[in-house]
């Protein structure tokens, strides 16, 4: 599915099928992620829409018996094909989980631990890396006496903003957000959406979320989802104010789900 | 966004070391079981081939010519264990009982470790405590009553009768019993817990009495896990050697009184192994070590298996 | 109605007394021996324990050589056991989702855990003790790691479990492969239990006796060459108070009293640290 837009696709997936082993929970999915925007997908749970963003990048593959069929392009390259490199990849597209994902070290190994990964950079530019991605996760401020505590001891929503930092100190290409605000409060989720919307500058941003208005309020395209199927894809804006599937409706108003 | 290629393939390269490794680490404990199993095989060879299956079922231990046979010490160590079960699983079942429904919360941690402590003290301190300070008082207390009020009754009696020593296949029983406790109780009060708390709730809801749930709710739902925990004692049971070799007076007969001494596999090792001489000997103390090894392995095998079945209806529920 | 209530009563209340009963016996063997074990070790724990050698019989001495010799066996038998009990339990626990290797392995792992240990003795006598013709201190610290192993592959297994796959998602996301993942990241979450796994199989190997009798032996003197026969605690706990001198009796209570409460200090101690990492996690 296309969505009516101009924009240059930075992953677009092709015929897209998803199984638990025989079970399908993706079903020919096709559409295109725009380049530095924000992707929202929405649905009721078990639609698929986390399955979807876990192949992006190939997430699923520490699990047995899951398997994709079809195609995910970026780069020119099929993110599916056997012979990708999987830590490459990784290194391309960031993921935010649902909880936060402190590692068991202190703040600022957190953040280092991906970058060292792929770079070998001086005691000094690793410092200001660090700064950077702290800035930009809006976290500077409230870590930058304390970066030797273990990212255990922070807040819920300053972990999840430590967890965006790391993701993108690597500096990603994409950046996959599952339900990054499902386990916060209300002051955190909004600081949360407020980065989102500078962070999407820099990134191409695909986010899942059960909640339409947050969806409504960070998004560019929203994709909505349910029992596999991709059922409508589109400008975030036209989607909310004007579906033009019923199910969809139903969906944003509340009618279902 | 510098990548570095050759830094990837040589990642590629660790990871694969690293999965073999420890991969050659799991295979290697499937590897230490086939060398323990080979190893006491060989050894035992001379034995097998000198007495056969005859060597099961022979009473006889004779060093000066000889002639081994194995009945004694597996006799020995299948009654002690049966005993101390038998001791044992109403023991553990009250003390598990206990633990989950009745202690106050603030006691439940600290009695569950100091039982579980018991399964801490090493079985040699049992095995002196048992033969310094348990023998001589049940053989001055309990042992004269017994023989008075039990060793005359008709059938039972002469399993309780005999000379007050303090020290045979009785003593070693009850010691055994003590340091299986804070396994088998372990396991109920794990399996205990698992009992969903609405299943409970609902029976106290209609009326029942603590001690009703236990028996009609809690106890059918995981006899499993109880039959399975009761293997794992027994399993323990089996194989103790040190505090056995104090207190059962190792002699290879087969006396009918579980007041006489007797023997049990794993004390016959302790106490004549390093002194064995001719290869003959050594090799029939090995075959022993054969067959208790066999038996536990058996043993232990039913309790894995029934603890594995009531975990797996566990992920079933919920 | 009211019969059948009150005999309901009745045995519910003769069924929670035995509860209590059960739970006094268990303690009650507990506080005897503690209490046997200070009673008759106490007066002769003094410092010519820790400072002289096993004396012959009818004479004073200590257990200075027995202490060291367990010490080291099991400092040796920990660090060859743990190792290949951690890389095992890896195993199982992060790679063993295909395949028969994993689900055997911690069957026969599990069955390990509670085998005989006079078994294991036998069979390092068997394979080293006889090849090499003599008794030593490295048989010895063969046959404590082999007792190691399986419990600190429960414990890593089922520490490593305890942590939650998002955090194994997370690093991978980053691009970490698989080898860094676990040994930076889950292997580190784990630490605190596996730390405490590795303390309670110490605690485990520091008494146990029956299978030194056939590996390490016993030592009269002081020796620390790991090739010859050693003295170890258990062991000389073992010959002293099965033999008729007084002195050595008395030295063997002195042992017991002192191994006895290392062992369940150590247990304690493994415990409370498990819980202290538990919650501030």
């Amino acid at each position: 599915m296309k969505a009516e837009n101009n924009e240059k696709p930075r992953i677009s997936v092709k015929n897209l099928n998803f199984f638990y082993g025989k079970t399908r929970a993706l079903k020919d999915i096709n559409l295109d992620i725009a380049e530095k925007k924000v992707t929202a997908f929405i649905g009721p749970s078990g639609c698929g829409k986390s399955t979807l963003l876990r192949t992006f990048n190939r997430m699923y593959q520490l699990y047995p018996n899951q398997t994709a069929t079809g195609a995910i392009m970026l780069d020119g390259e099929n993110i599916l094909d056997k012979g990708q490199d999987l830590n490459k990849l990784r290194a391309k597209i960031g993921m935010v989980f649902q909880k936060p994902t402190p590692f068991p070290m202190s703040i600022y190994d957190n953040i280092t631990f991906g970058v060292k990964l792929y770079e070998s950079l001086s005691k000094n530019d690793m410092n200001e890396r660090v700064e950077w991605a702290l800035q930009k996760a809006a976290l500077w401020t409230e870590v930058k006496d304390k970066m030797n505590q273990s990212g255990m001891s922070l807040s819920g929503g300053q972990q999840q903003r430590l967890c965006i930092a790391r993701a993108i100190a690597v500096k990603p290409e994409v950046l996959l957000l599952d339900e990054p605000t499902s386990a916060l409060d209300p002051i955190s989720t909004a600081h949360i959406e407020k980065l989102i919307d500078e962070l999407k500058e820099d990134f191409t941003i695909a986010i899942v979320t059960h909640n339409m208005q947050q969806a409504a309020r960070v998004s560019d395209f929203t994709a909505y989802m349910y029992l596999g199927d991709l059922i409508e894809f589109g400008e975030t804006s036209t989607v909310f104010t004007n579906p033009k599937r019923k199910e969809t409706e139903d969906y944003i108003t509340g009618r279902f789900g | 966004m510098p990548l570095h290629n050759a830094r990837l393939q040589r990642q590629t390269l660790y990871d694969t070391i690293f999965r073999n490794l420890t991969r050659v680490a799991a295979f290697g404990v499937l590897a230490l079981l086939a060398a323990i199993l080979g190893s006491l095989v060989m050894g035992s060879m001379p034995a097998i081939h000198a007495f056969g299956f005859g060597f099961l079922t022979n009473p006889e231990w004779d060093p000066v010519n000889d002639h081994f046979g194995a009945l004694v010490p597996i006799v020995g160590t299948i009654v002690t264990s049966v005993i101390a079960l038998i001791i044992a699983i109403p023991v553990s079942f009250g003390i598990a009982l206990f633990l989950t429904e009745l202690s106050p919360r603030v006691l439940r941690r600290p009695l569950g470790v100091a039982i579980e402590l018991l399964a801490g003290i090493p079985s040699i301190i049992y095995g002196m405590w048992g033969l310094f300070i348990f023998a001589p008082l049940f053989a001055d207390n309990v042992e004269p009553w017994l023989n008075q009020h039990i060793g005359t009754l008709p059938y039972i009696g002469p399993f309780f009768s005999g000379p007050p020593m303090g020290i045979g296949i009785m003593t070693a029983s009850i010691i055994l019993a003590i340091m299986v406790i804070p396994f088998i109780s372990s396991v109920m009060r794990d399996v205990f817990e698992v009992v969903p708390t609405m299943i409970k709730e609902s029976a106290y809801g209609l009326g029942s009495t603590t001690w009703e749930v236990m028996l009609s709710i809690v106890l059918p739902y995981t006899k499993v896990g109880v039959a399975g925990g009761i293997m794992l004692g027994l399993g323990r049971a089996l194989g103790e050697t040190m505090a056995v070799t104090f207190v059962i007076g190792n002699s290879h007969e087969l006396g009918k009184s579980l007041l006489n001494p007797g023997n049990s596999i794993s004390s016959a090792l302790a106490n004549e192994f390093t002194e064995a001489v001719g290869d003959l000997y050594t090799s029939s103390l090995i075959e022993l070590g054969l067959i208790l090894f066999f038996i536990t392995f058996v043993v232990l095998s039913i309790a894995r298996y029934m603890l594995h079945k009531l975990g797996q209806r566990e992920g079933k529920v919920s | 109605m009211i019969d059948l209530y009150s005999r309901r009563r009745n045995a519910n209340r003769a069924g929670l007394t035995l509860s209590i009963l059960a739970m006094s016996f268990g303690l009650f063997w507990l506080v005897w021996i503690l209490w046997t074990l200070l009673v008759n070790g106490l007066p002769y724990l003094t410092s010519t324990v820790f400072i002289q050698m096993t004396p012959p019989p009818g004479s004073s001495g200590g257990l200075f050589n027995a202490v060291f010799g367990s010490l080291l066996m099991t400092v040796f038998g920990t660090l060859i056991g743990t190792p290949i009990g951690i890389l095992a339990g890896t195993y199982l626990a992060e790679f063993g989702q295909r395949g028969w290797l994993a689900p055997v392995t911690r069957f026969i792992n599990d069955i390990l855990l509670s085998a005989p240990s006079i078994v294991i003795g036998l069979f390092v006598y068997e394979v080293y003790v006889v090849q090499v013709k003599h008794f030593s201190g490295w048989a010895g610290t063969l046959t404590l790691a082999i007792i190691v192993i399986p419990i600190v592959i429960r414990t890593t297994e089922n520490m490593l479990r305890l942590v939650p796959g998002t955090l194994r998602e997370a690093a991978a996301a980053l691009g970490a492969p698989q080898w860094k993942v676990i040994n930076y990241v889950t292997l580190k979450a784990a630490r605190a239990g596996i730390i405490t796994g590795v303390m309670l199989a110490i605690a485990r190997i520091s008494g146990e006796t029956a299978p030194l009798l056939f590996t390490a032996l016993n030592n009269q003197f002081w020796s620390d060459n790991m090739n010859k026969p050693m003295a170890n605690l258990p062991v000389v706990i073992f010959q002293f108070a099965m033999s008729p001198y007084s002195d050595w009796q008395h030295l063997a209570w002195a042992g017991a009293l002192l191994i006895t409460f290392s062992v369940l200090a150590l247990n304690i101690l493994a415990r409370i640290l498990f819980r202290q990492s538990a919650t501030t996690h």
